[in-house]
């Protein structure tokens, strides 16, 4: 197995790379999301999207953050100051956490855990209690409600994300999300046919895309927003940079999963089924440093790939109501994730 | 309420997206490209102050009051020795408010001397409420903006103020020619004088009673066109027609 390319001989060092690659990674990508967003929506929409912010309004994201850094910073009289305060940080951090362990290429990951699955399912649900924060600390009845349906939205889908990803375990023998990756190369129907984990695991695939949606709040699982009946949700009562705090940690929300979608169910770095990267000399990089940058190529395609069906599903469906949101996961999504377990650990046995 | 499974509306709901994204989108991309609008656009009203005689028929028919007038009288000292000094109203301010005119053209509608248009012109946005009251001189700088006045209907008359100057000019022309042709055969050719001219009309005062042409209108009919459209060649057909054989009658008659 590789080691990632920043496993230096300083600690300190590696560290310091490692954190500021992380944060720049953090910062950039759900820009390009965001980007995306505004122009593919629009254009679903027979619209133009931004369009005077520099070319074909690419600056337009980068001037949005410079004008919520402008603006006053108001915490509601009735607010719980500091729970108020804390909420978007405890919402953002998640988000960041999980890129650490995220491998973005061969070599390109901060930290190759064995158990890299779990954590970053665990600390994915952490994000929950920040919004929790927001909305009880907000004292207002919108964020109240939009908190309360985030938190039984996020609990509900938290299983059907969490049992899609186990099948993935049981089929790679591993929780190191390097180990899934290789994995997944390493796999071959009947043996023969190379292909990735998202044809064996069609339904897993589904479910964990679709609870995925649902645990960013993404329409058409945006109730705990719903702009039309709770405002803005737990959002209601933030502005300024707090405010494009929550929004930054929904955009590198949709990369964070979208990324564990590709390293789970989409072959990671790796362009196509059972082909592998060049990595050959090129001038003066060596040829592990061509891999890297050509894996991560791949798999920001890939993710970026995800992300724009997202953005699709998101100009197409209308909203769900909360009790077909319950209803979906408890007796379909939950059933159904139990079934492709079962169903997968039946073939790895028998296999 | 029984559970139905995903449907292939799902499907067809994402396709339509996509084909929307694929296709060119609609907006206008106004400040940079302006919009092409309908010649006769109804955009701003604009003052033509050579006509204006300050009736103040626009002002009073107005409906929100937006059309502001004052004028003052001037005496014109008489043409001939001795006649009687006449006045003249005189215009000092005609502004319209923006801000309260609706858009009605009521005020075109009633101007009895054509001193009011619609211009196109629409881009005159301000960053204040007053600037929106525009005096004569802005009004008078929209006529530049005004599409002529449309074409008249295909052989209809011509307006009066153009016939009566084409008759004049004509008239003067004749004189002309007549003053001419008078020098140069003096007194021996004066009796022939006026059958020139009147030899023309005589033959335009053939009055044939219209019917329709039946073996014109059948073919027409033949060829494929409406019955209105035969009707009415069938007539024009007829018409000619008779007319020929009346002219040819009175040449072989004289």
């Amino acid at each position: 197995m590789t080691e990632s390319l920043l496993a230096l001989d300083n600690v300190w060092l590696a560290l310091l790379l490692k954190v500021a690659a992380i944060v720049g990674f953090f910062l950039v990508a759900p820009l390009v999301v965001g980007y995306i967003e505004h122009k593919g929506l629009a254009h679903m929409q027979a619209r133009l999207g931004p369009m005077e912010a520099a070319f074909h309004g690419i600056g337009q994201l980068p001037a949005d953050g410079i004008k919520f850094i402008q603006k006053e910073d108001i915490i509601p009289a009735n607010a719980d100051k500091w729970v108020f305060s804390l909420a978007p940080g405890v919402a953002l951090v998640p988000a960041m956490v999980i890129l650490a362990v995220i491998p973005l290429g061969p070599g390109l990951w901060a930290e190759d855990l064995d158990t890299g699955v779990f954590f970053a399912l665990a600390v994915s649900s952490v994000s929950v209690i920040g919004i929790l924060m927001a909305a009880w600390s907000s004292a207002s009845k919108y964020s109240l409600m939009g908190g309360i349906r985030a938190a039984a939205q996020l609990i509900a889908y938290e299983l059907p994300l969490v049992l899609g990803a186990a099948a993935v375990v049981l089929q790679a023998g591993t929780m190191s999300l390097v180990g899934i990756v290789e994995a997944q190369n390493d796999f071959r129907i009947l043996g023969v046919v190379p292909m990735w984990f998202v044809l064996p695991q069609a339904l897993g695939f589904l479910l964990f895309f679709v609870a995925s949606l649902a645990e960013l709040s993404r329409p058409p699982f945006d109730m705990p927003i719903a702009d039309s009946e709770l405002i803005f949700g737990h959002m209601t009562e933030y502005t300024g940079l707090r405010y494009a705090f929550f929004m930054l940690a929904e955009y590198a929300g949709i990369v964070v999963l979208s990324a564990l979608a590709v390293v789970l169910f989409l072959g990671g770095w790796y362009p196509l089924p059972g082909v592998g990267l060049p990595s050959f000399d090129v001038l003066f990089l060596p040829g592990e440093v061509v891999a890297a940058l050509a894996g991560f190529a791949v798999t920001m395609g890939k993710i970026v790939a995800l992300a724009f069906v997202m953005i699709w599903f998101r100009a197409t469906f209308p909203r769900l109501r909360e009790d077909q949101l319950q209803r979906i996961s408890w007796l379909a999504f939950i059933p159904l994730a139990i079934l492709n377990i079962v169903v997968v650990a039946v073939f790895k046995v028998v296999a | 309420m029984p559970a139905t499974l995903p449907q292939i509306g799902l499907l067809k709901g994402l396709a339509l997206t996509l084909k929307t994204m694929l296709k060119p989108a609609t907006t206008a991309q106004y400040p940079h490209v302006k919009p092409a609008l309908p010649p006769r656009s109804r955009g701003v009203i604009a003052l033509m102050e050579e006509n204006c005689t300050v009736c103040m028929l626009c002002a009073r028919e107005c409906p929100d009051w937006c059309i502001y007038i004052d004028s003052h009288k001037e005496v014109v000292p008489p043409k001939d020795e001795g006649a009687r000094a006449r006045t003249r109203n005189v215009l000092d301010r005609f502004a319209i408010d923006f801000a309260l005119c609706m858009y009605c053209g009521i005020c075109i509608e009633v101007c009895p001397f054509d001193a009011l248009f619609w211009s196109p012109e629409f881009e005159y946005s301000t960053y204040s409420i007053r600037e929106l009251t525009h005096e004569k001189e802005q009004l008078r700088a929209w006529m530049d903006t005004v599409p002529a006045p449309p074409e008249l209907e295909v052989g209809a008359e011509l307006p009066k103020e153009i016939a009566d100057g084409l008759a004049a000019a004509r008239k003067a022309a004749e004189q002309a020619s007549a003053a001419v042709t008078a020098a140069a055969d003096a007194a021996p050719a004066a009796a022939k004088e006026g059958a020139g001219p009147t030899a023309t009309a005589v033959e335009e005062d053939i009055h044939v009673e219209v019917q329709i042409d039946q073996a014109v209108f059948d073919q027409l009919i033949a060829e494929g066109k409406t019955e209105r459209v035969a009707r009415a060649k069938a007539k024009a057909a007829y018409v000619r027609a008779e007319k020929a054989r009346i002219r040819a009658e009175r040449e072989s008659g004289q």
